[in-house]
């Protein structure tokens, strides 16, 4: 497999030795070939093409953008104008949006080039992708295999080299679970770090869009280019952003990492656990130090991610009601009807499913002891991670407790599925940003990841420990 | 047994800010259907809200005007319901933490005493879109709905239920109505809906502490019609309650047609609103830096200038509530009133033959074509003698004609005045020459004949003798 990575693309092209054309031929090549991964819901060959020509013509005289010769895949859960945003639900499967997110002028603005809108679990709610009202996203590893979800085909599209990278976007784990799961490299920034503006929301305190690719330096070229305040969102951070493109190099010697002890139980796969101590190995032998820490909050994080996030999704997902746009259910007699038919018929099982919780618990007189409860779990989960800071830079954990599971085997088991999710939720209630990283493969040759623990707006940190650890070999 | 009646408000008031409460489209009422609209207005998916800042100075503006204690930190929460012109599903408004709070206005109760008015909160929302019912499309039974009214900002004034009758509702309506002009954040017209009113009523016997049941009236479109609702619906309450009925607790709209409560559809359930702080939006701060500049920034209110005008232009009570009443007017009276050299002249032309003008050309102060300075070059020519009081009537329809300033009228049409004794005697001389018999009955002791001399002689000067001489020196003839 030829080296796509975004810095020795733009090096080539400029030198002559390659065509921008070629490239995403190759990848339209590959998605067509791998139809059967059901990573797309859209794929923009002839727009894409074209864009290639006046990007290769740019590239060579030297005035492009930092994201020119990247081509990318974008979860259907963000809005390009003129181009469909269905967030693989049937409600929205004919809608078209009107306007940009900012992630897409952005991308736009740094000269990329934009592939196609990659499958996912409904409205972004689900950790196998098999929640998708249009097909279920297979993992290229195994095609019995689930790639995770909810960022399912943009981990697939990355892993497959269908593209350069993709962005996902990352409720409870919605990018890092994939990531591991496809063996590739997916971060989940503070959130705050991207605008979420043209992001349909799921859980609009949690969600956060972020980078999946198969290197750390495309990741913080990509993050780069689409990190930054943003006066459309007014929940995006005045912090200044970090040269991430240029810095995800440095040494990370004399940095402390903690491992949390909660965090390694037996209900984590051994394999797992196996590669944090060989991980925890080569950082010692790099000249950092690795401390045990403590996170106490660890049992409470799934209760109270799922009161929050489903109270939020149950009024995020109040405007699918067939008046403005979408699908409307025909025949109805009388608007209560209409509303009725339209969300029974237009969303999914799952979706529903949240809805009906989440609802639940914004309900008079359950409120204090659902919601209110949970935001005090999740003020306490956020002080357990300050506490745990104190003793070091950053942590590492597993992203997932086990790798890949089969297609069909957790989907009517919600609460075994959502127990998926018990080492990445943690981060989007404290705001956190997590990065999953490849480490190596299990007896099943399944890839396994790890996650990386950030403190808020240190995402450079996790870049240079991910890249210490991509350019150290196994023993 | 005597009944007194117990009544609470809320009322909603549009701000006139340029654009709306949380995106960038047009908050200017009407034009066509859906041109004021945007993505975020629509709900789109993935859109988000941005608080626009100037709701949040008007909204602390008025809660200075109304005695509120102002939060430093208030939050916007999401209120839940389905409703076709509610685009989100939700309405963004406060609930747990409003920007004001804890403020009052006084009224006269009908005892003469005064009555504080408990304002309990003012809180920031978004306004609904509206449905539009067309027929042909009823036919079809289809509704249209217009979205431009939808996200324009709104406040949300609510009293403890502190009113005892309806005539004080009327008082506290118009003070309401005359704050936010005064403010300037909104027009305050009932009858276009950018100030509506919902008055919550019950009743009790006089003198025991537990409330009745209560009823919410609604569709109310102009003050006097939320009094007259509610003197109609205290009566019906009273009627009820003799004839042993019991009050249903309900909705009721006022038809202002037929001068009736009409009960609303009633509703299958209570609605659970599942409020819930809103995850897009970061709370509201208003540092004391902001608060002081706004501050700095408020208008003299109603009471104050009423007061002051009282005070350095001696002006009666009268007098000065009146000419307070509209900004405009009171602005207007000002300046005129300080190039002027008679305040109180000043105030009876603006309340005479300046109002009267307004009146028969249905315009406002502001619409008025003399500027203050030049009503008051027009009272001066009069309190100085130069032309006379009725004279001055003509010149001002004069200068609303031409525009001239009454200096010139005044000359250009030779209307000074005349108050040159020698002058004024000879025309005395030839009017009591060409009526010898009024003269002789005059000196006879008829002195009702004075007036009709004097006119004689007004008549002969074309107005312009000063009548205080020429009466002066008619007396002399018969000493």
């Amino acid at each position: 497999m030829e080296n796509f990575s975004i810095r020795s693309v733009q090096k080539k092209i400029k030198n002559g030795e390659l065509h921008l054309k070629s490239i995403v031929g190759e990848f339209i090549g590959r998605i067509e070939q791998r139809d059967d991964l059901n990573a797309f819901l859209a794929v923009y060959k002839n727009a894409a093409l074209a864009k290639a020509e006046e990007i290769n013509n740019k590239i060579r005289s030297g005035n492009a953008g930092s994201l020119a010769g990247a081509v990318i895949a974008v979860k259907d859960n963000m809005a390009f104008k003129g181009g469909q945003l269905s967030c693989a639900s049937k409600i929205l499967e004919n809608f078209v949006s009107p306007y940009d997110s900012t992630v897409a002028k952005k991308l736009t603005a740094a000269d990329a080039i934009i592939i196609g809108k990659t499958n996912m679990d409904e409205f972004a709610m689900g950790s196998s992708g098999e929640n998708s009202s249009v097909k279920p996203a297979k993992n290229p590893h195994n095609t019995s295999h689930v790639p995770g979800g909810s960022s399912s085909g943009s981990a697939v599209a990355v892993a497959a080299n269908m593209c350069t990278a993709a962005l996902g976007s990352d409720t409870g784990g919605s990018i890092r679970q994939p990531a591991a799961f496809c063996g590739i490299y997916g971060m989940k920034p503070t959130y705050g770090r991207i605008s979420r503006y043209g992001l349909v929301a799921f859980a609009s305190s949690l969600d956060q869009i972020g980078p999946l690719a198969n290197s750390i330096d495309d990741l913080a070229v990509i993050l780069q280019a689409i990190s930054g305040n943003d006066v459309h969102d007014s929940t995006s951070a005045p912090e200044p952003v970090p040269e991430f493109s240029s810095r995800f190099s440095e040494s990370i010697e004399g940095k402390t990492v903690g491992i949390p002890r909660q965090y390694m139980t037996e209900a984590l796969q051994p394999e797992i656990a196996d590669a944090i101590n060989s991980t925890k190995a080569k950082l010692i032998a790099g000249g950092v130090k690795v401390v045990d820490v403590e996170l106490k909050m660890l049992d409470y994080c799934i209760a109270a991610y799922y009161i929050i996030c489903t109270a939020e999704a149950s009024s995020n997902l109040s405007r699918y009601d067939g008046v403005r746009y979408g699908f409307r259910a025909e025949n109805a007699k009388e608007l209560d009807e209409m509303y009725t038919q339209t969300r029974v018929q237009g969303f999914g099982k799952e979706v529903k499913r949240r809805i009906m919780l989440g609802t639940y618990v914004l309900s008079a007189g359950y409120y204090d002891a659902y919601y209110r409860r949970a935001l005090k779990a999740r003020t306490l989960i956020r002080q357990d991670f300050e506490n745990a800071f104190k003793q070091c830079d950053l942590m590492l954990s597993p992203t997932t407790p086990t790798t890949a599971f089969k297609l069909g085997e957790n989907i009517n088991d919600p609460l075994t599925m959502y127990l998926q999710d018990i080492y990445t939720v943690s981060l989007n209630l404290a705001g956190l940003p997590g990065l999953s990283i490849p480490a190596g493969r299990d007896s099943a040759a399944l890839p396994i990841g790890l996650q990386l623990i950030g403190k808020p707006f240190d995402e450079l940190s996790l870049l240079q420990t991910g890249y210490f650890l991509e350019n150290t070999p196994d023993n | 047994m005597k009944y007194e009646a117990v009544i609470g408000l809320e009322v909603h008031v549009q701000l006139k800010t340029q654009s709306k409460i949380f995106s960038a489209s047009s908050a200017e009422f009407g034009g066509d259907a859906n041109s004021k609209v945007d993505p975020v207005v629509i709900g789109m998916p993935g859109v988000l809200p941005v608080l626009n800042k100037k709701v949040v100075e008007y909204a602390v503006k008025m809660g200075m005007a109304t005695n509120c204690t102002i939060a430093r930190h208030s939050i916007f929460a999401r209120k839940h319901y389905f409703y076709p012109d509610l685009p989100k599903g939700y309405q963004i408004s406060q609930f747990e933490e409003p920007i004001c709070e804890h403020g009052f206005i006084e009224v006269n109760a009908d005892d003469g005493e005064a009555r504080k008015i408990n304002i309990e909160r003012i809180h920031l929302e978004e306004d609904a879109g509206k449905s539009v019912h067309a027929e042909e499309y009823v036919a079809k039974n289809e509704t249209l709905i217009d979205l431009n009214r939808a996200g324009v900002p709104l406040i949300e004034i609510v009293t403890e239920p502190d009113f005892r009758s309806p005539q004080e509702v009327y008082q506290y309506l118009t003070k309401i109505r005359q704050i936010v002009r005064y403010l300037e954040i909104c027009d305050g017209n009932m009858d276009e809906g950018s100030m509506r009113c919902d008055a919550n009523v019950s009743i009790r016997p006089v003198g025991q502490p537990e409330l009745g049941t209560k009823t919410e009236l609604k569709n109310m479109n102009s003050i006097r019609g939320v009094e007259r609702a509610l003197e109609y619906e205290i009566q019906r309450q009273i009627s009820a309650v003799a004839d042993g009925e019991s009050i249903e607790q309900q909705t009721l709209l006022w038809n202002a047609n037929k001068n009736i409560t009409v009960a609303m559809r009633s509703k299958e359930y209570a609605h659970d609103y599942r409020y819930f702080p809103d995850p897009d939006l970061v709370p509201v701060l208003v540092s004391d830096e902001w608060r002081n500049s706004i501050a700095e920034s408020l208008p003299e209110l109603p009471e104050a200038r009423k007061n002051r005008f009282m005070a350095e232009f001696k002006l009666p009570e009268y007098d000065a509530t009146v000419i307070t009443e509209e900004k405009e007017l009171a602005d207007y009276f000002e300046k005129a009133a300080l190039t002027s050299k008679d305040p109180k002249i000043t105030s009876n032309w603006i309340m005479g033959d300046v109002s009267r003008i307004l009146n028969d050309g249905k315009i406002t102060i502001s619409e008025f074509s003399v500027p203050p300075k030049g009503l008051a070059e027009l009272i001066n020519l009069v309190a100085d003698g130069t032309i006379s009081q009725k004279i001055g009537k003509q010149v001002l329809d004069e200068i609303l004609a031409t525009g001239a300033s009454a200096q010139k009228i005044v000359e250009d049409k030779g209307l000074v005045q005349i108050s040159d004794v020698s002058a004024i005697e000879s025309l005395v001389d030839g009017v009591l020459a060409t009526h010898p018999d009024e003269f002789a009955r005059f000196k006879n002791g008829e002195m009702k004949l004075m007036g009709f001399l004097v006119g004689q002689i007004m008549r002969a000067s074309k107005g312009k003798v000063n009548p205080k001489i020429a009466n002066e020196i008619l007396r002399k003839k018969i000493e």
